[in-house]
């Protein structure tokens, strides 16, 4: 594979004639009504901007997979905890949850972190023997003290007003300024778990970051104090207008009755389109810082590594500590788009984070679209989403017509039922077909 | 102090629960070990293998349901389960023949074979949702109970009951069986010493004229029964639902790599101690203090961790080892 990789050189137009497909696609779902398109401006502008986030997210994983050769099965983690900003950061405060037990909390967390710090200490400084038995002891009074703190507070937090809150609360700053901060949410947890399984085999980053997925996930639906769990945090607030405020404008109004369009969709549409936007001023930077870094030394380096780490580490390079900063990188651009994605919806859901969905089909985002190359991560996220979407209305209506001539029955409803999820399989044939035949992807590293 | 009452919970709510989903763990564990062994790579799509067999065999057991066919108190998805195997090693061959033969002969990065497994995962979660959906489905049935509580509480006469599940005891006795059929494969017969010779040095064994493809081959078909059977117990057991056999992905890869990935005794003992360390921390021991010490009255549960946690356990335990002893208790490989 590393052989491969900065082989012959790709055909320059692979890229823009990608956007060109991806242009014409989206120009169709917004103005063609058939059985395949929606026809609708609004569908197709929901479709970009979530197209958007994926892109982000691709581009986080890139910079793991693209740089550093690592695999990032805990994507669906860093996205959830990033979506936690939002809700900590911007929404308002909830009267009285942080006196129930506010500062309690955040000092059981402390002694929490404090324990795992000391923990470390211990087990660096005493004999080999005694190594482990000394930090589980230290560990198992830290757990208790935690506990101690921890549980009563939770209860009186989640006693507050349960019925609308029951949360401790955000800050009420503007939402824009929780999109850095759930980078660095998702940056902190990545360096945990990136110091524990890098520097040892390379499955065990993955198996160790595929657990760490499911605990934040597992974590944000549990935990009622933070951000209501299942109950999911609504009107998470916006940074663009909302549609009925639009529609009240006058300015508004008279604007849309020049173009001649229905007021709601008018609204909508202008809606999406600033967020998409707001997003495509954020794609663009990350691909210029990601380009910028790559033709660094730094960037020169990373390459280094990634072809021959043996050589690497004989010139001089802390192969381990670099592979953590990427790895810390990475994540820290899928908890952006976490606290961009929750902002999109204005709704933290905590059930709706799938790992296949938000783990493994940004994998094939990526894969699809060119491991190593920026541009080709982003076309690709947006072209897998697009397909993604369209797939769940394009499976049933292709079953309709291979069942068609079969008489009605248990069989064919069955088949009309189970439909919508061939686009499992043709996600898996796509990255099984494109790994085989194109390992490079659609729009290859240069 | 009863330490009669106490230690009837302690077996009815910690060691049998336990030990069948020790025995389950175990049954997946060896799968995932034995793939990395031989073709040296995690196989991420090992849960959708599981879950797709199991709905094969909820499939045949539907069917022989609607003939008639019965195995009076033992259920009947024990008489589908080798039909269930043999229809879900035919389509893992056919992946092997199709995905991963080729990145064997081009000798790829072991990572490279993990993405096309996660490949193979997509196709095989579509698979399943296609043929059976995503819902839960409960298939056992005959007898439900071996002890039943009031039996137990009439014969003994103790305030606590205790029960003793048909699935539970099936998983017990099909786990230990199939263990004892797999050490004796590997270390008797001719097939299994060339395995373990081609899992030890690949390039030894070829020269000693082992076909390196039938040895894949074995190591996929015993791997898929592995799985199989530990998906059909799973299910048996709690209930069939797709999302939960990805999720048992987890404490699968911890136990095997607790164990030593590569070492089937490793995976074994793996399984045990994420099963037990699981139930042990996710269970609430205030009854059984209740028992022992009956003068304290504890505020809480006394229980470590909520079961929605569970995970967080085999994950920790992953990482303890992860950081005290990389190759696993039994050392595994560590390439």
């Amino acid at each position: 594979m590393s052989g491969s990789r900065q082989s012959a050189a790709a055909n320059p137009w692979r890229a823009p004639a990608l956007l060109a497909v991806l242009v014409v696609l989206f120009v169709l779902e917004g103005s063609l009504s058939n059985a395949l398109f929606s026809g609708s401006w609004n569908s197709a502008l929901g479709i970009l901007n979530m197209g958007l986030l994926s892109a982000i997210m691709a581009l986080g994983v890139n910079i793991t997979w693209g740089y550093g050769g690592l695999f990032n099965a805990g994507v669906v983690g860093f996205l959830a905890l990033g979506g936690l900003a939002p809700v900590l950061i911007s929404t308002a405060p909830v009267p009285g949850a942080w006196d129930a037990g506010g500062v309690r909390v955040v000092l059981a967390l402390v002694v929490g972190l404090l324990t795992l710090v000391l923990a470390t200490i211990v087990a660096r400084r005493v004999p080999r023997a005694w190594k482990f038995w000394a930090a589980f002891a230290v560990v198992g009074v830290g757990f208790v003290i935690y506990r101690f703190l921890f549980d009563p507070a939770v209860i009186a937090i989640e006693a507050n007003n349960p019925a609308k809150a029951g949360n401790i609360g955000g800050l009420g700053w503007p939402v824009l300024l929780s999109w850095p901060v759930g980078g660095l949410l998702a940056a902190a947890a990545a360096w945990g778990v990136g110091k524990v399984a890098l520097g040892l085999r390379s499955d065990y980053l993955a198996i160790a970051t595929l657990g760490i997925g499911e605990i934040i996930v597992a974590v944000m639906r549990n935990e009622g104090w933070l951000a209501r769990g299942v109950l999911n945090m609504s009107g998470i607030p916006r940074p663009v207008p909302y549609e009925l405020e639009l529609q009240a404008d006058p300015a508004f109004q008279a604007r849309v009755a020049g173009w001649g369009m229905d007021l709601a969709t008018a609204s909508g549409i202008w809606v999406k389109l600033s967020y998409a936007a707001l997003f495509i001023v954020i794609v663009l930077a990350l691909i210029a810082l990601s380009e910028l870094a790559q033709r660094s030394p730094w960037g020169r380096m990373m390459r280094a590594i990634r072809d021959n780490e043996v050589a690497a580490e004989a010139m001089g390079k802390n192969v381990t500590r670099r592979h953590l900063q990427v790895f810390v990188i990475g994540a820290a651009v899928i908890g952006l788009a976490g606290a961009m994605m929750v902002t999109l919806d204005g709704l933290l859901n905590p059930a709706g984070y799938n790992p296949l969905r938000y783990t493994f089909l940004v994998w094939v985002m990526v894969i699809v679209g060119g491991s190593g190359n920026n541009w080709g991560a982003v076309l690709g996220a947006v072209l897998i989403w697009y397909l993604w979407i369209k797939a769940e209305i394009w499976g049933p209506a292709m079953m309709a017509v291979i069942t068609a001539p079969m008489e009605a029955g248990a069989l064919k409803s069955h088949l009309m039922g189970s439909a919508p999820h061939m686009r499992f399989i043709a996600m898996g044939l796509v990255l099984l077909l494109v790994l085989r035949f194109a390992p490079r992807g659609l729009v290859p590293e240069k | 102090m009863d330490i009669a009452n106490a230690l009837v919970a302690i077996l009815n709510f910690v060691v049998i629960p336990a030990a069948a989903y020790g025995s389950q763990l175990a049954l997946g564990a060896l799968g995932v070990t034995l793939i990395y062994g031989i073709l040296r790579f995690s196989n991420f799509a090992h849960g959708d293998t599981m879950a797709f067999g199991t709905a094969m065999v909820i499939l045949l057991t539907w069917a022989l349901q609607a003939m008639g066919v019965s195995l009076g108190p033992i259920p009947t998805a024990l008489l589908a389960l080798p039909f269930g195997i043999a229809l879900t090693a035919a389509l893992v061959l056919m992946t092997d023949r199709w995905v991963y033969r080729h990145y064997r002969r081009v000798r790829a990065d072991p990572i490279v074979l993990v993405m096309a497994s996660v490949g193979v995962m997509f196709v095989m979660n579509g698979l399943t949702r296609l043929v059976i959906g995503v819902e839960e489905i409960r298939f056992d049935d005959g007898a439900r109970f071996i002890i039943s509580v009031q039996q137990f509480k009439a014969w003994s006469g103790l305030a606590e009951g205790l029960s003793f599940r048909t699935t539970q005891a099936i998983t017990l006795i099909v786990a230990a069986l199939s263990c004892w059929a797999l050490f004796r494969f590997l270390n008797r017969t001719r097939s299994g010493k060339a395995m373990r010779a081609y899992s030890d040095n690949e390039d030894l064994a070829l020269l000693s004229g082992i076909d390196p493809e039938r040895v894949v081959r074995m190591t996929w078909i015993i791997a898929t029964a592995l799985a199989v059977m530990a998906g059909t117990l799973y299910g048996l057991d709690k209930s069939f639902k797709a999302f939960n056999y990805f999720q048992i992905l987890l404490p699968i890869f911890a136990a095997a790599i607790v164990g030593g990935l590569g070492s089937p005794t490793g995976a074994v003992a793996g399984g045990f101690i994420i099963a037990f360390s699981e139930v042990a921390v996710t269970y609430p021991w205030k009854k059984i203090a209740g028992y022992l010490f009956p003068t304290w009255q504890p505020d809480g549960l006394l229980q470590l961790l909520s079961t929605e946690y569970k995970f967080a356990v085999s994950f920790v335990i992953l990482i303890v080892v992860l950081l005290f002893r990389p190759t696993g208790l039994f050392r595994g490989k560590s390439v």
